[in-house]
């Protein structure tokens, strides 16, 4: 029986809060609230398209990235990293 | 100030005030064509100022001031009051540029298309767009290039030609008749001189053009041609551009918007010759 | 085209008072001519205020140069107050876990509240105020988010936690802004000493978890700054606040607050500052003084009136210092100039 305080809740800005332009493999976002200009790779983009829709934990925005996008090979603690680094960029927020 | 001296260059208008005489002097001359900045008010100001009352003259050295100023620049000797004026002109467009998204890059034009050319210093970005403007292009400028991120048009910039060193002789190999300043040698860039911008460019300056090409070229190596992905191109882009954090959104959607229309390639030209026939054959193909 | 440079004349003998007549009453400004609005531009500029500047005169029909050069200012101040309310948020995110009360200062405060003080300013680093208490954790949960700190001298940074006001400077690594974070609002050595914790204890929410000083507590602190921190350099800039902050919530109770915390000279001489400069007040005595100060600017940007400035310089440092102090200090910026 698992029994871990359930881990933080993740959210992204609310739909028109990014700017998003695919270039290649690369994909420019700007950020509306911060001004700052991001270049990112995948899963960054597809992470932030599901978090603006409603805060998710790391297991559901796990499953849900499988489901949706099919990255298969994603795993929590490589998706935890992904999620640090986006928190850093201020383009995810913990509270 | 003691001497003061103001005109447009594009659609920037600026005002050099001097503690000195023989910079303004110089600036009239050279810059004699060229219109009065727009309803007599200058975008910016310029200083050129003695930090003491009496460095005026004795060993006389030019204080780079104006409404940017950056705290530890190095004052220029006198002689060298003139490339104190173009880099406090500079300066200000660096620091306080916001119509438009400042790019450091050279550019001609021709039918209405223009070339953009941007690299590290010593490209060669300079001497290519004097090159081109030799052979029939018109010459938009050969330090920064403004783009209009509401029209994504390009405007010219075509203030004094900035030569360095080897390129002072190729300069006044293909342009006889230009009127050059003085020779500025070992200033800390080296040997400098400026080149007025030929009749052509200065009527002209006022025309904008569609941007056609992107190009980064490279000077020293054999020839070679390849294209720049869409990501990279941004990435350059964006550090060729002093502005573009300052711009915001704006700048975000001029500068994808251009990535996403103008193809993107990188040239290596081994001499002046060879990177000419390199750009025009790449326009030929556009 | 023919050539149309212009010769200019050598000088233009105006002062800061022209920006504060164009501020206090817009329509003034239709008077202008090229020369005019040319020292205008640049002493706001030199002053700080082309952005405030520009608001106060949207709408007036103006010159298309000059409507130009207003554009690009209004545009670049809502850049500088999108950039200043992101530090904030960072700074929020990073201090929530505390539970602490975190209160902005200046310019971002006024951004923050949405106040005229706001309206088209231009901010420059992010000013925080904390308890004391709870410094050594503020310290560690803003250096875990990546700020840093900007000098590294040892001298320096025992003399900072000693004696001033806030922590040593730090720049965030990424984002290269600074913050300083405050625990009271006037350096320890200066010889006037607010009472931070009834600061901190009037202080407003804003309803994300940050917190501005009460109205009166903005009129403290901005005067506080005027008088007993600067040489008044600046000091249009911080007069414009007081004047916009006075507007909006008018005085009462400001008297009492003040005394409060040992500033009843200081804020009753910016009011009186603010009504001279501002709405046609007759001044006397050491305020004219003060105006000559504030106003030591000519129509190039330079900062005039020399021996006023220095005078304001030594009393500015004499009032931050014990004598012995300040006389370490100056020979120590001495050598080094």
């Amino acid at each position: 029986m698992d029994d871990a305080a359930p881990g933080p809740i993740y959210r992204a800005d609310p739909p028109g809060g990014l700017v998003v332009t695919p270039l290649d493999a690369f994909t420019a976002v700007y950020h509306r609230r911060s001004g700052m200009t991001h270049l990112l790779t995948e899963p960054a983009p597809q992470i932030l398209a599901i978090l603006g829709e409603a805060g998710l934990s790391l297991d559901a925005l796990l499953d849900r990235l499988a489901d949706d996008y099919d990255l298969a090979d994603a795993t929590a603690s490589a998706l935890a990293a992904r999620l640090d680094e986006l928190v850093a960029a201020g383009l995810v927020a913990t509270s | 100030m003691r001497h003061a001296f103001a005109l447009r260059i594009g659609p920037i208008g600026f005002r050099i005030g001097s503690d000195w005489r023989a910079p303004i002097d110089q600036l009239r001359s050279l810059y004699r064509d060229y219109p009065a900045p727009q309803d007599g008010v200058a975008d910016y100001t310029v200083r050129l100022f003695a930090r003491r009352p009496w460095r005026r003259w004795l060993r006389p050295s030019v204080e780079i001031g104006g409404d940017y100023m950056l705290p530890e620049a190095a004052p220029l000797p006198l002689r060298h009051g003139l490339l104190a004026a173009e880099m406090a002109m500079n300066l200000q467009m660096a620091l306080g540029a916001r119509r438009h998204l400042l790019l450091h890059a050279s550019a001609v034009e021709r039918d209405g298309r223009a070339v953009l050319m941007t690299g590290v210093s010593g490209a060669g970005k300079s001497t290519l767009a004097t090159l081109l403007a030799a052979r029939g292009w018109r010459f938009m400028g050969d330090e920064f290039v403004l783009l209009d991120p509401a029209t994504g048009l390009l405007h010219a910039f075509p203030r004094l030609i900035s030569l360095k060193n080897a390129a002072i002789p190729a300069a006044e190999a293909a342009w006889p008749d230009a009127r050059m300043g003085p020779l500025m040698a070992a200033t800390p860039k080296g040997d400098i001189r400026h080149m007025v911008p030929d009749a052509r460019a200065i009527a002209a300056m006022d025309r904008p053009a569609t941007p056609a090409l992107l190009l980064f070229p490279r000077y020293g190596d054999a020839a070679a041609v390849r294209p720049v992905p869409p990501a990279e191109a941004f990435v350059r882009m964006t550090q060729a551009s002093t502005n573009y954090v300052a711009l915001g959104e704006p700048g975000f959607t001029a500068m994808t918007r251009l990535i996403a229309q103008v193809p993107a390639v990188a040239i290596d030209y081994p001499d002046g010759a060879s990177g000419v026939a390199q750009v025009e054959a790449l326009c030929a193909a556009l | 085209m023919r050539g149309a440079v212009t010769d200019l004349p050598h000088t233009v003998a105006a002062d800061a008072r022209l920006l504060a007549c164009a501020l206090a009453d817009p329509g003034r400004v239709m008077a202008l001519g090229a020369e005019g609005w040319t020292s205008l531009l640049t002493i706001a500029r030199a002053e700080q205020l082309i952005g405030t500047l520009a608001l106060r005169l949207d709408g007036l029909p103006l010159p298309r140069a000059v409507e130009a050069i207003l554009g690009d200012a209004r545009a670049a101040a809502e850049q500088g107050r999108r950039a200043a309310l992101w530090e904030a948020e960072m700074a929020r995110r990073a201090l929530a876990p505390l539970g602490c009360p975190v209160v902005l200062l200046k310019g971002t405060a006024y951004a923050a509240a949405g106040l005229l003080a706001g309206q088209g300013r231009s901010i420059g680093d992010l000013d925080i105020l904390v308890p004391r208490a709870a410094l050594d954790r503020v310290e560690a949960a803003v250096l875990g988010a990546g700020w840093e700190w900007v000098k590294p001298d040892p001298y320096d940074d025992a003399y900072y936690r000693r004696w001033m006001h806030e922590l040593p400077p730090l720049i965030h690594r990424e984002r290269d802004r600074m913050i300083d974070v405050h625990h009271t609002i006037l350096p320890l050595t200066a010889r006037v000493t607010p009472d931070p914790e009834r600061l901190i204890a009037d202080s407003v929410p804003l309803g994300n978890g940050l917190r501005t000083l009460s109205p009166n507590g903005m009129i403290v602190h901005a005067a506080a700054h005027l008088f007993a921190d600067g040489d008044l350099a600046g000091g249009l800039r911080n007069l414009w606040d007081i004047r916009c902050l006075v507007e909006e919530f008018g005085t009462e109770g400001l008297a009492e607050a003040a005394a409060r915390h040992g500033l009843r000279l200081p804020v009753a001489r910016a009011l009186r500052l603010v009504d001279g400069l501002f709405a046609g007040g007759r001044l006397a005595g050491s305020d004219r003084l003060c105006v000559r100060r504030l106003t030591a600017r000519d129509g190039w940007g330079r900062p005039t009136r020399p021996v006023t400035r220095l005078a304001f310089y030594v009393r500015s440092h004499a009032l931050r210092m014990p004598p012995a102090m300040l006389a370490r200090h100056l020979w120590t910026k001495w050598r080094k100039a």
